[in-house]
């Protein structure tokens, strides 16, 4: 190896080391900011809490109030309307993009239904659904489908048009085109709309959670709100983070493995 | 030689909401039987909407396309376009595919035209791993593989660099002889049209009429690159350049 090429490496690695330590730093001094500035009262103690009674919180949490169970509670909801909305906005743009007409028909509606805050349906929905984990995945499934359908129609239209036409020279049908070239063609995009749609799941699960349920994180925040006992509410907050992180994560995890 | 097609009195007109653009204007001319015949015009003349109408892509406003016999056309694009998820092997077996063919003696054709060209060592690659002029030999192999009487060309090698363009179009041109196919290929590029061609067809801009057509005579019959150096080969190009008469550049 050559000198010149050494310092290279050399560099690439005090890069990486400076970026790791930055970001630890970052997290230490703000843990030790908010725990020293609450401790002297320069925050309210009552309302921003502290880490240290953060910590306290989930243990007592784990121990008297089934935290488990409510993380359990979440998850299942938010894997389960991402599952859904995934197979739901596929199938969807596929039939939009089969029969344009039709996405001629209802475009204004999706607009109209895509600028709408989905949040304002939620009474409407938990009447129709009723007060129970389904009207939380339906909330979710609102939120998450519009831009799932969005993103994959979007993959569908971007498509190579001379491939289209190398297949109508071979006066492929439309079911050729469609699992022989649009769908293999998409792979990338279908793969890559899977991060945006897990944080909107999350969003619409947490949503669904604030305005009816019985457990789940959301309802960790708003029973801590109700009951004005704030450090509750940072540590639901704190496990969401948490959370959010792990399946961001590992989603992107995915996409890599499968984008190999 | 055998007459294989006849474009008889062709018409296209394109319609919009307010006006009509007529791109192809009584355009007739005979295709033979092991021929190769070049179109070149300006371009945006109406020369792809001819290619398409010849291959059942669209449909012309007025006069007849008359086949001898029952003919299968094969269509090379301008652009290679291989499916980056597939193997060229697979690749070129696609049209096969689509069409129901793809029997063993089918598959033993299409990777016995890869032997003989040279091009064994891709099969099991991925297009993104071969160069341009690859792909476009590959593209040829993928149409060859359905057994087509004629080859249609639209402007093969014009993504290709100026370098790879001569040795491919040399080896399209030997492939394509060697597999004994007539040839009707559409271009921009003077040169390539004499050089490979035994008639050029001459249009002109829009709406499209046929100016001339040359029957190219040369000294000996070499391949394209050879070609070149034939004593008319600057003869014929400077007719040409004068009906195509750019003097609106």
């Amino acid at each position: 190896m050559t000198y010149e090429h050494k310092k290279y490496l050399k560099k690439c690695k005090r890069e990486k080391a400076i970026v790791l330590v930055s970001q630890i730093l970052i997290l230490v001094i703000f843990l030790s900011l908010w725990e020293i500035l609450s401790k002297y009262n320069v925050i309210n103690p009552f309302i921003f809490s502290s880490p240290s009674k953060v910590i306290l919180t989930i243990y007592n949490l784990f121990l008297n109030y089934d935290l488990i169970g409510h993380i359990l509670t979440t998850l299942y909801e938010t894997l389960i309307a991402f599952f859904l909305g995934i197979t739901l906005s596929f199938i969807i743009a596929i039939i939009l993009y089969e029969f344009k007409i039709l996405n001629k028909i209802i475009d204004p509606y999706l607009t109209m239904l895509n600028s709408l805050p989905k949040v304002a349906l939620g009474p409407l929905i938990i009447i129709i659904v009723g007060a129970s984990a389904n009207s939380i995945i339906v909330m979710a499934l609102l939120i998450n489908l519009i831009v799932g359908i969005m993103s994959i129609y979007n993959g569908f239209n971007n498509i190579d048009k001379d491939l289209i036409k190398l297949f109508k020279t071979f006066n492929a049908s439309r079911l050729d085109i469609l699992f022989k070239l649009t769908i293999p063609a998409s792979y990338k995009t279908i793969i890559s709309s899977l991060k945006l749609n897990i944080s909107m799941t999350l969003i619409g699960v947490i949503m669904g959670e604030f305005l009816v349920s019985k457990s789940g994180l959301g309802y960790l925040i708003i029973y801590g709100t109700q009951v004005f006992n704030l450090d509750m509410v940072m540590s639901g907050i704190v496990i969401l983070i948490i959370i959010s992180f792990v399946l961001y994560k590992m989603i992107t995890s995915i996409e890599k493995k499968l984008l190999k | 030689m055998n007459k294989l097609l006849s474009v008889k009195n062709l018409n296209k007109v394109y319609y919009k909401n307010k006006e009509e653009t007529e791109a192809i204007k009584d355009i007739s001319f005979d295709l033979y039987e092991g021929e190769f015949i070049s179109i070149v015009g300006p371009s945006g003349c109406g020369k792809s909407t001819l290619l398409n109408i010849l291959t059942n892509m669209d449909i012309q406003t007025k006069g007849k396309i008359e086949f001898t016999k029952p003919l299968k056309l094969g269509y090379m694009l301008q652009s290679d376009s291989m499916l980056s998820w597939r193997k060229i092997i697979e690749n070129a077996l696609l049209g096969l595919e689509i069409k129901k063919k793809k029997t063993k003696e089918n598959i033993e054709y299409v990777k016995n035209l890869f032997k003989k060209y040279g091009l064994e060592e891709f099969i099991n690659k991925y297009p993104n791993e071969l160069s341009g002029g690859m792909k476009q030999r590959v593209a040829l192999i993928r149409t060859l593989a359905l057994k087509p009487d004629i080859l249609i060309l639209d402007e093969p090698f014009s993504k290709l660099d100026y370098q790879s363009r001569l040795k491919v179009s040399d080896d399209v041109y030997k492939m394509i002889k060697g597999e004994g196919k007539t040839a009707l290929m559409v271009t921009h590029d003077l040169s390539e049209a004499i050089s490979i061609s035994d008639r050029v067809i001459v249009l002109s801009q829009r709406p499209c009429i046929i100016k001339n057509i040359y029957k190219i005579e040369r000294e000996k019959e070499g391949t394209p690159i050879e070609n070149r150096k034939d004593k008319n080969f600057a003869n014929y190009y400077d007719l040409i350049w004068k009906d195509l008469a750019y003097h609106d550049i």
